[in-house]
């Protein structure tokens, strides 16, 4: 599905750039597009290195793996087929709390760990794990308790109530997650999971750790 | 409610940053050799991104600065002035997916016009907040992996989207009504 949608917005785009005479506009896009992606990946540089370092401290201490327990008939309900007391439950943990309290900057980096800890568990490395499909579910709808830039940006155009949003927000929210787990679970059972390697890498977790990226791809 | 929400907000980082240390430290951890350790990985994973977040923001901004999405929108106003929602929103329905920056964008530029306590400026204020950037949440998680399959993630990522979008619209008209 990504392939076609990715096909149909460039031949869509230079389509219509055609009809509306808007040709070098879109051409300029494409390269201002290119360098965004550019930009967007070094700025993840060093949240990523940072928050790495802090939650490898958390789990050499043992953190995460109580964390995981804590909280973990939720947590299991949504992913039945990751271990108990496996790492990659901490930092899907960490990274549902770093949503709820709108901590975009350490969401992302937890999430991306603990997507890295189901990779391990994946036995196709390039196709995606039913228990990604359901991390990656919660964190598009993702819910947040308070959306902090928009009520800043409320506050800045003069509102007389610039967090009366933060109820609809939260119902609008809830609900979109609700949907996102529904049709993760309906997909779960239509289409049927690749086989899981039930052995834990190690348990401790860590000789997949700096050098995973690339091992993921067959180290290319 | 708000305020202790915000409180903890501004808490959860530092509080992290200084407890897991000493926590470690207390379970006799080398914590910067740790540190130093983990976020080795931080880099490789970074860059491991730029292929894939090149290839999706090139096709999603040229798809804006084609004017595709406003004939879009001019094509569907009708079905949505039946129904009663506000068109002006329509676009950003269908920019929310695609770009976080672009919808933020457009949000500030509806609640300009029409006023952050307008029915539209309420409306794109929850549409914009309650989901995030799901092309964008794709990209980075599954870039990162190295996955190419991504199976169904994307169609449940823009149901609950769509999902997200009418629910903040009739929730807005049926409380600020």
């Amino acid at each position: 599905m990504v392939n076609w949608i990715w096909l149909l917005l460039i031949v869509i785009s230079i389509v219509f750039a055609a009809a509306t005479g808007r040709v070098e506009a879109v051409t300029e896009a494409a390269f201002d597009g290119a360098k965004t992606g550019v930009t967007v990946s070094f700025g993840l540089i060093s949240i990523l290195v940072f928050w790495l370092g802090i939650m490898r401290i958390g789990e050499d201490a043992g953190l995460l793996a109580k964390l995981a327990s804590l909280l973990s008939p939720l947590v299991r309900f949504l992913f039945p087929d990751v271990p108990k007391n496996h790492p990659a439950m901490g930092y899907i943990m960490t990274n549902m709390s770093a949503n709820i309290l709108g901590l975009g900057n350490a969401a992302t980096p937890m999430g991306i760990k603990a997507m890295q800890e189901l990779q391990k568990l994946n036995p196709d490395k390039d196709t995606a794990t039913p228990a990604m499909c359901t991390l990656l579910a919660l964190n598009t709808s993702s819910i947040t308790l308070i959306p902090t830039t928009l009520i800043a940006i409320r506050m800045n155009f003069g509102s007389a109530h610039p967090a009366e949003i933060v109820g609809t927000t939260l119902i609008a929210t809830a609900i979109a997650t609700v949907a996102a787990i529904l049709a993760d679970r309906w997909y779960r059972r239509r289409v049927p999971p690749p086989k899981l390697t039930t052995g834990i890498g190690g348990g401790s977790g860590h000789e997949g750790g700096p050098g995973s990226p690339k091992g993921v791809n067959g180290g290319v | 409610m708000y305020e202790f929400v915000s409180l903890l907000s501004i808490w959860a980082i530092p509080m992290m940053i200084v407890f897991i240390p000493l926590y470690a430290a207390f379970r006799k951890v080398p914590v910067y050799e740790s540190f130093v350790d983990g976020a080795k990985g931080g880099f490789d994973t970074a860059i491991q991104i730029i292929p894939h977040l090149v290839g999706m923001m090139v096709a999603i901004s040229m798809f804006r600065a084609s004017g595709a999405m406003e004939m879009m929108v001019q094509a569907m106003r009708p079905l949505f002035d039946s129904i009663g929602i506000p068109s002006e929103v329509l676009p950003l329905g269908a920019l929310r997916p695609l770009t976080g920056a672009g919808s933020l964008a457009y949000t500030t530029e509806l609640i300009k016009t029409f006023g952050p306590d307008s029915m539209i400026g309420r409306i794109a204020s929850t549409i914009q907040g309650s989901t995030d950037t799901t092309l964008y949440v794709l990209t980075v998680y599954f870039g990162a992996i190295g996955i190419r399959k991504t199976r169904y993630a994307l169609k449940v990522g823009l149901f609950s989207d769509l999902v997200g979008f009418i629910a903040a619209v009739f929730i807005c008209l049926l409380i600020f009504a």
